[in-house]
């Protein structure tokens, strides 16, 4: 990969109808609040912020969301040629770039489509609408009287192209959002399920990485991380390893410690030799290990108390029954199969780095706050990584080559994590306890519904006022401290992330006990809490309707009006052959779930196959159907693979996963220690999409987890009798609990 | 510290000044600039660094250079380029068959060294063939289909 081509490309001024890039105009006009624009338009009002058009006849949108396997890179692009009445091959698209796209925060929270994909629309809503106003004033003609093909605007024999009109047509101006963009019956490209954009070259060994990014001159970094949290570096041989063939900068700076070398291998091997003559001061700072986690949690760890939601009714009737559970979920790793990897730079003071951070902007401002430089001087730029799942050592290791790379006279540097930093080191999805409670009256209805989730933070992301939330700056002898943690606030939540039940019961209450000290480091892992409320919510109210005597499935029903969730309901149980009152036989068995993500984003049901090996207490997922509604599908296959990756990536969770540690160490180092979901084991999948193209769009990437999660807890309950209600169902907890 | 000559993808290849022990990853990526074996765990555990060393599939992480140079390497740029793809990289794209796509490198060249063996290898056998080879997206029910639409192809 060469980047520094391709952005000279995108700075050549000579021939483009936007010829610069404007700042946001809330920093030039201040006083007065602006009129709100559709999703990130809102933030980033300039037209030319969001799209150029090349007299070579190109348009390339920009925006600040970056691809991560997701295809988002597509899916806008299909939006903008829709909008603008151009072919697809003509758009070209530039992701993440602090000084070429907009500033659209985190690509998280399965908002890219619904944040940048409107701003697109109807940015290229108003800029075809610019351009077809200049041609008809070039051609002498009444604007409605054009038609407009592939970019070429004609009337009366007349004709004109976009890129024809790049003195004509000004963009360089702020949105007004006031085109409509087009209805879903004129696209002719939203609603296809296009070839992703990125695949090609990652299938033929093109440059698709950051980690194919080669700079002339560049060397290889490795980082020597402490052996545990809390480590204090007491020691090390620097002449030793400085002695060692290609090594060329040993950087220690106070419990900081990495290496350079000419070549990658002798970067590594420098890394094993600092490893070996390191001494280190350690301190048992972690909570207790395996079940007893989860009593520390909810009586040990300081708690900040919030309620969340609260329902009362003067009318239900009082509980002739009340059932109480309490579910758990352990540590879990984001596990990329690509460690963490960055190159940087430094020139004269100012930082270069290629990154596959979420955020290149809230990484430039931790970057600069590092380095005590004006953000002016650090230039992030995103090259994609191996699929994140969330906040994993993507920005730390922005950091570490960063640091590395001030002692390299100039030279770039590359810096890859090996295996056990990300294992060791990556923020994980927070270990959680949700209690429930749910009363029945004499006729099996819920009248009373509690739960209550202790969990750490879910979003210690780069960014954040107060600190700098990247890894190494808080082992450097001159230490940065991390800003004080905040969960997501309703409604989106984090660590109570759907935990208010869309089931339509009298009385209710949701209560968030927030533990913000964190002795394992956490952060944002696909769904935030959500993935864990949904499980415990979902299985509780499996609980609940056995003991009411009902279907799952019209016990839900019973709970909802929302058309939308009692579609994805009944479709998903109608594909799936659902059977009221299947008898179970031990080992095979069904479940259903279903969650709208967020409680505002897409609405999925879930049903579940699966067999129980008793004599081993393997679990298997053979057959798991799903119903989707994003509302407006841009690209189906893409929300399929979304959903699908979505179930499969749950099921792993759900069966495998949970990090080990002791009071001092994290113990989980290598795949063998932490083993994720392989082919054989893999369910059949089959996703149904409801598209609703007259709906807005609603994000899918984190829809199915929660929801899958549940639903193979419930099989298993249906199958056997008997409720699993810790996570992960590995062998042994599953025996223990058949026993 | 010595020089080797490589057979890579039908061409000799000399790289200078590297330790014999140098896993063949590191050549393969740093001296020749080959983007497909990706670096994944160094262990030999996820299979994203595979290539084929005389037609069988090998964890180049775990390989020596040394080792390597006597055997004809195959890496994903040697199965088909952009303009000429070879089949199982057409049914990879036709089927959509990733998300991020790092790990594809190692499905794409685990499962030509499944076909050059079997070429019309059931479902099971192509599970069981990838089934050391981590996906963590988990495209995996896209990646057998794929397999299944190249073998067809090709048959």
């Amino acid at each position: 990969m060469k980047p520094s081509l391709s952005r000279r490309d995108f700075l050549k001024t000579g021939s483009a109808l936007v010829i610069s890039f404007s700042l946001a105009p809330e920093l030039a006009f201040g006083q007065a609040k602006p009129a709100a624009l559709p999703g990130s338009l809102n933030n980033n009002r300039m037209l030319d912020s969001w799209l150029r058009i090349d007299a070579d006849g190109t348009l390339t949108i920009f925006t600040g969301k970056i691809e991560l396997g997701q295809g988002i890179g597509t899916a806008l692009t299909q939006i903008a040629a829709d909008e603008l009445d151009v072919d697809l091959k003509r758009v070209r698209i530039v992701h993440g770039d602090t000084a070429l796209t907009p500033n659209e925060g985190q690509t998280a929270g399965s908002q890219s489509v619904e944040n940048s994909g409107t701003a697109v629309r109807f940015a290229c809503a108003e800029a075809r609408d610019i351009l077809v106003n200049a041609a008809a004033a070039r051609l002498g003609v009444a604007a409605s009287a054009l038609t407009v093909s592939d970019g070429t605007c004609t009337a009366g024999g007349k004709s004109v192209a976009y890129w024809d009109l790049v003195g004509d047509a000004n963009l360089k101006r702020e949105a007004q959002a006031s085109v409509k963009p087009k209805p879903a019956s004129q696209h002719k490209w939203v609603g296809k399920s296009i070839l992703r954009r990125d695949i090609p070259k990652k299938m033929t060994g093109g440059a698709a990485y950051v980690q194919d990014v080669r700079l002339p001159g560049m060397v290889f970094g490795r980082v020597v991380r402490p052996p545990s949290p809390g480590a204090r570096l007491v020691s090390f041989d620097e002449a030793a390893v400085k002695r060692t063939r290609g090594v060329i900068a040993v950087v220690r700076d106070g419990d900081f410690l990495g290496v350079a070398a000419e070549r990658e291998e002798q970067a590594i091997r420098a890394r094993e030799l600092l490893k070996r003559s390191a001494k280190w001061k350690e301190s048992e700072s972690l909570p207790p290990p395996g079940d007893a986690l989860f009593e520390h949690l909810m009586t040990k760890a300081k708690s900040v108390d919030s309620v969340v939601n609260e329902k009362t009714s003067a009318t239900a009737l009082a509980p002739a029954k009340t059932l109480r559970a309490t579910y758990t979920r352990p540590f879990q790793v984001h596990g990329s199969i690509g460690p963490s990897c960055a190159v940087a730079q430094w020139r004269e003071g100012k930082l270069t780095v290629w990154t596959h951070s979420q955020g290149v902007f809230p990484l430039r401002g931790d970057l600069a706050k590092v380095f005590a430089t004006d953000p002016a001087n650090v230039h992030c730029i995103h090259a994609e990584g191996a699929g994140c799942y969330g906040h994993n050592g993507a920005d730390d290791v922005a950091l570490d080559a960063a640091l590395v790379a001030r002692a390299t006279g100039g030279r770039p540097v590359k810096l890859q994590w090996m295996r056990d930093d990300e294992f060791q080191w990556e923020p994980y999805g927070s270990a959680m306890v949700m209690k429930l409670s749910g009363g029945l009256d004499a006729q099996g209805n819920v009248v009373d519904w509690t739960h209550d989730v202790w969990s750490h933070p879910h979003n210690n992301r780069p960014g954040a006022a107060g600190g700098v939330n990247l890894l190494a700056s808080w082992h450097l002898a001159k230490a940065s401290s991390a800003p004080f943690p905040v969960d997501p606030p309703q409604p989106t939540g984090g660590g109570d992330r759907n935990s208010i039940p869309l089931y339509d019961f009298p009385n209710q209450k949701v209560v968030k006990h927030f533990l913000p000290e964190m002795p394992l480091r956490t952060s944002a892992l696909r769904t935030l809490g959500g993935y864990a409320n949904v499980f415990a919510l979902e299985s509780f109210v499996d609980e609940l309707a056995l003991a009411a005597g009902a279907d799952p499935v019209e016990f839900r029903l019973r709970y909802l009006k929302d058309p939308r969730a009692r579609a994805v309901i009944e479709t998903a149980a109608q594909r799936a052959g659902w059977q009221a009152g299947a008898k179970r036989d031990g080992a095979r068995g069904r479940g259903f779930a279903f969650s709208k993500y967020k409680n505002l984003a897409c609405y999925v049901a879930v049903v579940a196959d699966v067999e129980v090996d008793r004599a081993s207490g393997k679990v298997r997922v053979t057959r798991v159907v799903a119903a989707v509604d994003a509302g407006q599908i841009v690209n189906p296959d893409g929300v399929v693979n979304q959903i699908e990756g979505g179930i499969i990536q749950s099921a792993s969770w759900t069966l495998l996963e949970s990090v080990r540690y002791d009071r001092t160490r994290v113990t989980t180092r290598s795949w063998a220690d932490y083993p994720i979901i392989h082919f054989e084991d893999v369910p059949q999948v089959e996703v149904v999409l409801i598209n609703r193209p007259e709906e807005r769009f609603l994000g899918v990437g984190e829809g199915s987890q929660g929801p899958a999660a549940a639903a193979i807890a419930n099989a298993i309950a249906h199958a056997t009798g008997k409720r699993l209600r810790a996570l992960p169902f590995s062998p042994e907890r599953v025996k223990q609990v058949l026993a | 510290m010595a020089d080797f000559t490589l057979r890579v993808n039908g061409a000799t290849r000399k790289v200078s000044s590297v330790a014999p022990d140098t896993p063949l990853l590191y050549v393969l990526r740093n001296d020749l600039e080959l983007n497909g074996p990706k670096f994944g765990c160094g262990l030999a555990q996820c299979g994203a660094c595979t290539v084929l060393i005389d037609g069988k599939s090998a964890r180049s992480c775990s390989v020596t250079v040394s080792a390597a140079a006597k055997g004809a390497i195959t890496t994903l740029e040697g199965l088909g380029t952009m303009e000429k793809l070879h089949p199982l990289q057409r049914a990879f794209i036709e089927e959509q068959a990733c998300q991020c796509g790092y790990c594809s490198n190692g499905m794409i060249m685990a499962a030509k060294a499944l076909l050059d063996g079997n070429p019309r290898p059931s479902e099971r056998e192509i599970k069981q063939a990838l089934n050391d080879h981590l996906c963590r997206c988990a495209s995996h029910n896209r990646i057998v289909r794929a397999v299944q639409r190249a073998a067809k192809e090709m048959a």
